[in-house]
């Protein structure tokens, strides 16, 4: 049957990749594995390394050392066009001088396909991205959004082994964005393709990804499951880099973590000696009444500004060592009825479970 | 008040400021036609009015009686057809040469890194930099009888007798392909730098070969920038003076030289404007065949980027 991809979706297994341009190092000793069928996520700031990952593994630019294992079977030597893989360009790199039909049939006249099936398939494919009866249309009739579905069919019309998509959906506004994200995730789920994904929009990798494996200067920073890496950030880049972030500055001695004179009740044990980075996202943090009870550690502040934004309020404060800190929580009447006004001291408080420590580099 | 209003709103003439407004609109345009009036008059001056000359003078016959003698000439006599023939010729096998050398010279500077192609290109546009009668003459130098190429190959031993590559038909070819090659490369370069990469590798990714793409994608593609250097080289051939008159040795007769040849030499203007009305005529015909060509596909399936 066509386009069920999951019996064939393939893992990939990426290991040992280096890439020079000139004398500067782009990518070094980078290993990733691919599971069959996931969707999984490059996601770092421009310079990262991942896009010249993706162009590595579509076979456009060559690596200098390195490997890549398609269910198995070594690819990294292989020409483009023998490698099978479905990509989607960042600005969908439609053929201009083909007509809808003719860009979804292109990969499918090079497999020699015949012109019956062929039709069939890319009629198929055009009711898979909803475009149906659009075949006829000349590409610069299409809106951005249809220009993405267009390429998002040609991507996987001949049943690829891997579909890699290069920042697709950078190009279209916000709340088209928004719905081909939701689109794009229903349809990975309906065909089960192995899929990488590249973008540096972390709201993006996040609401899409089953993993993500955000990428900084060449390496890869961390690879995990949204939820892990919103809540468990490993480095300070990463839990930097996805959401907001407070970092407080904490120091491990004797077993324990100690924020000034207080010792930290969390629920993981104490890293190495030294001084640590207390990650701290603003929605975690909390106004509590007192002293800190049961699991709960408690910071002392000052409240510096209240900002109002309708469904949820901002309070920057002042600890007392003198670092900034951000708080957010919605208005919720209760909430709202005590809301702090500047210059006045609080009590900031955050669960056991919530502390999360990087190392401070 | 708000009665008031609706009054102004249901009666257009009597609408807000509309005199005003309208008055404004009607000065902007006084003020950009007299911004425009020394451009028109340059146009008019050196383009309508010689042309509208030359047109004027074709009408008469060397006794200056009103006559259409000088266009009937292009019918009666076998000697205009041969150079309306041999003009055509060669502008055809000028351009068919430029395609085959510029083709690939233009696809070759738009696949070298930045500097590289700067570098390259500087050589292509040299030419336009040196005289052409001069560089007619050094094509004559090399193609003579005992000119480099000739001796070269014989003393070689590759041929006995020198070949004939000057005073002729030949000769013609080769100077005016070296001139009119500079007219096909650039637009044709402009154009293919314009070809996105990323269509080239979604050619590939998509399973052609580098062979197949540049068949499926890159040379549909680089279409636009070829016809238009096509054109320009085709319609500068038609009216092409100064190599053929030297590289033809006599025995190849264009257009201009026929122009030139009635005007200078039999003092006839009536017939050589005649002449000049004519290649006009023809290569605005050439110019919107083409147009209409690129049009017509234009609209069709493909699409001029």
């Amino acid at each position: 049957m066509l386009l069920s991809l999951a019996q064939s979706a393939l893992p990939i297994g990426i290991s040992g990749i280096e890439k020079r341009f000139g004398g500067v190092s782009v990518l070094h000793d980078l290993g990733l594995d691919v599971e069959a069928g996931e969707f999984l996520t490059l996601l770092g700031p421009s310079g990262s390394g991942k896009t010249t990952l993706l162009m590595i593994l579509a076979g456009f630019v060559r690596a200098n050392a390195g490997s890549i294992k398609v269910g198995g079977e070594e690819i990294i030597t292989m020409p483009p066009h023998k490698r099978n893989i479905g990509m989607v360009f960042q600005n969908y790199a439609l053929f201009p001088h083909m007509n809808v039909f003719h860009n979804i049939a292109f990969p499918l006249k090079q497999r020699r396909v015949s012109l019956a099936e062929t039709a069939e398939r890319v009629e198929r494919a055009l009711d898979l991205v909803q475009l149906k009866g659009l075949g006829e249309r000349r590409v610069d009739q299409l809106s951005g959004g249809q220009r993405q579905r267009v390429a998002l069919a040609r991507a996987i019309v001949f049943e690829p082994r891997i579909v890699l998509m290069d920042e697709p959906l950078s190009a279209l506004d916000k709340s088209l964005r928004e719905h081909m994200q939701i689109e794009l995730r229903n349809l990975h789920r309906r065909l089960g393709m192995t899929t990488v994904y590249v973008t540096h929009d972390q709201r993006e990798a996040i609401t899409m990804s089953d993993r993500i494996a955000v990428m900084n200067a060449g390496r890869i920073e961390q690879i995990d499951q949204p939820e892990v890496l919103y809540a468990r950030p490993q480095t300070k880049f990463v839990a930097g880099f996805i959401g907001e972030s407070n970092f407080i500055s904490v120091e491990s001695r004797n077993g324990s973590v100690w924020y000034e004179d207080r010792k930290l009740r969390m629920t993981t044990a104490a890293p190495s000696a030294g001084r640590h980075l207390m990650v701290v996202r603003p929605e975690k943090l909390r106004l509590i009444n007192g002293e800190q009870t049961g699991d709960v550690n408690a910071l002392p502040a000052t409240v510096g500004d209240v900002i109002y934004q309708g469904d949820s309020f901002v309070c920057y404060a002042t600890l007392k060592d003198g670092r900034q800190v951000t708080l957010r929580d919605y208005c919720r009447s209760d909430v709202l009825a005590k809301l702090p006004a500047p210059g006045e001291p609080i009590t900031l408080g955050i669960d056991a479970q919530d502390v999360v420590l990087v190392a401070d580099q | 008040m708000s009665i008031a209003s609706l009054d102004h709103a249901r009666r257009p003439d009597r609408a807000l400021n509309a005199d005003a407004l309208n008055a404004d609109a009607r000065r902007e345009a006084r003020g950009l036609l007299a911004l425009l009036s020394p451009g028109l008059f340059l146009v008019f001056a050196v383009i309508i009015v010689p042309i509208g000359w030359l047109f004027w003078l074709s009408l008469f016959d060397e006794s200056g009686q009103l006559s259409a003698a000088n266009y009937a000439r292009f019918f009666e006599q076998a000697s205009y057809i041969k150079t309306f023939l041999t003009t055509f010729k060669v502008a055809f096998f000028v351009t068919g040469a430029c395609v085959l050398f510029g083709y690939p010279l233009a696809y070759m500077l738009s696949q070298l890194p930045r500097r590289a192609a700067g570098i390259c290109l500087i050589f292509v546009i040299l030419p336009f930099w040196t005289s052409v009668l001069v560089r007619t003459y050094a094509w004559l130098v090399i193609l003579q009888r005992k000119g480099l190429v000739n001796t070269w190959l014989i003393d070689l031993g590759v041929i006995s007798q020198p070949l004939p590559l000057a005073n002729n038909f030949a000769g013609v070819v080769i100077g005016m392909t070296h001139i009119m090659l500079p007219f096909l490369v650039l637009p044709l370069y402009a154009s293919m730098k314009t070809i996105d990469v990323d269509c080239l590798r979604a050619g590939m990714n998509l399973g052609a070969s580098p062979s197949a793409t540049f068949r499926q994608i890159f040379f549909p593609l680089s279409l636009p920038g070829l016809a238009s250097g096509v054109v320009i080289v085709f319609v500068l051939c038609l009216g092409f003076f100064v190599t053929p008159a030297l590289m033809g040795g006599g025995k190849v007769i264009m257009w201009a030289m026929r122009m030139e040849q009635t005007t200078s030499l039999y003092s006839n203007w009536g017939a050589g404007a005649a002449l000049g009305v004519v290649l006009l005529g023809v290569t605005l015909a050439l110019l919107g065949l083409f147009q209409w060509l690129l049009g017509a596909r234009a609209t069709g399936v493909w699409s001029q980027r």
